[in-house]
């Protein structure tokens, strides 16, 4: 089993007063084990649904989501366990610490070693002092690097990140991207992520899908996609896409 | 002092009175249980011979603390629901591999151990204070406040549903809901205080049969009948909130709602 997911002819329509909205209009890929893949497209291309629809947290209105093999509506317990998710749009109680936090969370996903687990974690990604602190001290990059945090805490072998540097300073955003690529590599985690940050995506992606309009326009390495085009950079093609 | 500074504010606090259902309940919802309440329970002391056979502090107090379970019951369910809504945390639950009857029922556990503190806390004060006799009623009582314990797990239940159907524009339910069902309780009078239209609607609600029983068991009776009544009552609204809750849960992944509860 390479692929570590694989979406076939997968839509998505909202229920709307009059005609239905498509967000995710009959996408098909697959997703391989190791890989780091970058979803692209403009604002309410589909991104956002496409990776809720992998985490069952919206139902998708046809088509299939496999994950590790398996069917994900059907197994979702078991793929849950095994998948992790953080994003800047989704926060913590902010009475809790945010050790508390990361323990309570640490227990849902049944994590053995608790302590050992979110020391270490929070070593990595810089908020060892934070730790005793409430949520509610927290600056917005803080709160993102602990939604980091939180989505590794199970040792998950594909973590959906959904826009996860946008609300970093330039510092801490580079050194996330370092700390991902170096987690990837070291564990062998699967990553699809969106992110608005072309720049990012170059650095950071072994493969780009670009979704407009809730279909795949193209799909391929970053440096295959900007020679297609003949533009300079992703930047560009994304506005060249976008735009026309 | 200027009036159109004070005016300016005036309408401001109309255009929020017209859109805030809160506020509006402030005026006429609140007010007005606590009115009929009062009222029926006023009525009935008044024109009752049985005040005799009770011992009024018993029955009143007794009530109050047995109405608090409920309402901690169905508080411990909306309101866990609502904090991870307010603090934006239900995503990160619910992509985790909890299952929504795994979240219930911590929150019915939740319910279970706010009511034993309840009861501990307000008995030893009324102890104190009043000399309530907090062991009067024996372990007879137990069942029927078990049965409260799951008619306000079964309205939080419900409620939850509801903020998934509705959104928080919805939250006041979780707060008010519940008073609604006071006067119609009969929490602190007997159900033949009601009007019998209202008391129709009464014996359809588990929480009238468990305060009638309340007053049974005061008495010295085991109202087995009033007991089988409230558990079976009970059974029905549990399967029905159940079932809506699923419905909605199901509603709302469909719309993509789970993310944007607010
Ligand atoms: N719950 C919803 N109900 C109705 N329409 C929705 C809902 N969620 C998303 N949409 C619509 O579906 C489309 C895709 O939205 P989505 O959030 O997936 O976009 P996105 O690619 O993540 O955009 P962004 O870059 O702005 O985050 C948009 O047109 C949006 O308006
Ligand atoms: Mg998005």
């Amino acid at each position: 089993m390479r692929q570590i997911i694989e979406v076939k002819n997968l839509r998505k329509e909202f229920p709307a007063k009059g005609k239905d909205a498509i967000a995710v209009d009959g996408i098909s890929f697959g997703i391989e084990r190791g890989s780091i893949t970058g979803l692209l497209g403009p604002n309410g291309a589909g991104k956002t649904t496409t990776i809720q629809m992998m985490l069952d947290i919206i139902t998708p209105t046809s088509g299939e989501i496999r994950i590790f093999g398996k069917n994900m509506r059907k197994n979702r317990e078991e793929i849950l366990g095994k998948v992790n998710f953080s994003s800047p749009y989704v926060s913590m109680p902010y009475n809790l610490t945010v050790w508390e936090n990361l323990a309570t969370f640490a227990r849902l996903y049944g994590v053995s070693d608790l302590r050992g687990k979110i020391s270490g974690l929070a070593r990595q990604f810089e908020i060892e002092d934070l730790l005793p602190k409430k949520t509610s001290a927290l600056s917005t990059g803080q709160m993102t690097r602990l939604s980091m945090v939180k989505s590794l805490l199970n040792d998950p072998k594909l973590l959906l990140l959904d826009e996860p540097t946008s609300s970093l300073d330039p510092d801490i955003a580079d050194k996330t991207r370092k700390l991902l690529k170096k987690i990837q590599k070291e564990r062998g985690i699967t990553i699809l992520y969106t992110s608005h940050n072309m720049a990012e995506i170059e650095e950071l992606c072994d493969r780009i899908i670009f979704l407009q309009k809730g279909r795949i326009v193209d799909d391929g390495t970053p440096k295959q996609i900007i020679e297609k085009y003949g533009r300079k950079d992703l930047n560009e093609v994304f506005l060249h896409i976008a735009r026309s | 002092m200027k009036f159109h500074r004070i005016n300016a504010l005036l309408i401001r606090h109309l255009y929020l009175y017209r859109r805030s259902l809160p506020r509006v309940m402030d005026i006429f919802y609140w007010p007005v249980m606590e009115l009929l309440v009062w009222g029926f329970l006023s009525v009935w002391l008044q024109n009752t011979d049985f005040v005799g056979e009770f011992n009024m502090v018993s029955v009143l107090l007794g009530a109050l603390i047995f109405w608090n379970f409920l309402t901690q019951s169905q508080k411990s369910v909306s309101v866990a629901f609502l904090e991870d809504v307010w603090e934006r945390n239900l995503l990160n639950v619910f992509v985790t591999p909890l299952k929504p009857s795994e979240f219930l029922t911590s929150t019915a556990i939740l319910g279970a151990v706010r009511i034993l503190l309840v009861a501990i806390v307000m008995g030893a004060l009324a102890a104190l204070l009043y000399s309530f006799d907090v062991f009067q009623f024996g372990i007879l009582i137990i069942p029927f406040v078990i049965n409260l314990l799951i008619f306000g797990w079964t309205i939080g239940v419900l409620i939850i549903g509801i903020l998934l159907r509705y959104g928080t524009q919805a939250q006041i339910l979780a707060f008010g809901l519940i008073v609604l069902f006071q006067p119609l309780s009969a929490v602190f009078y007997p159900v033949s205080a009601l009007p019998s239209f209202l008391q129709s609607i009464a014996l359809a609600l588990p929480s009238a049969h468990v305060f009638e029983g309340m007053r049974a068991v005061l008495q010295g009776d085991f109202p087995f009948t009033t007991l089988g009544y409230a558990f079976l009552t009970n059974a029905i609204y549990l399967v029905f909130a159940l079932w809506f809750f699923y419905m909605m849960f199901s509603r709302a992944k469909k719309r993509g709602l789970l993310l944007k509860l607010e």
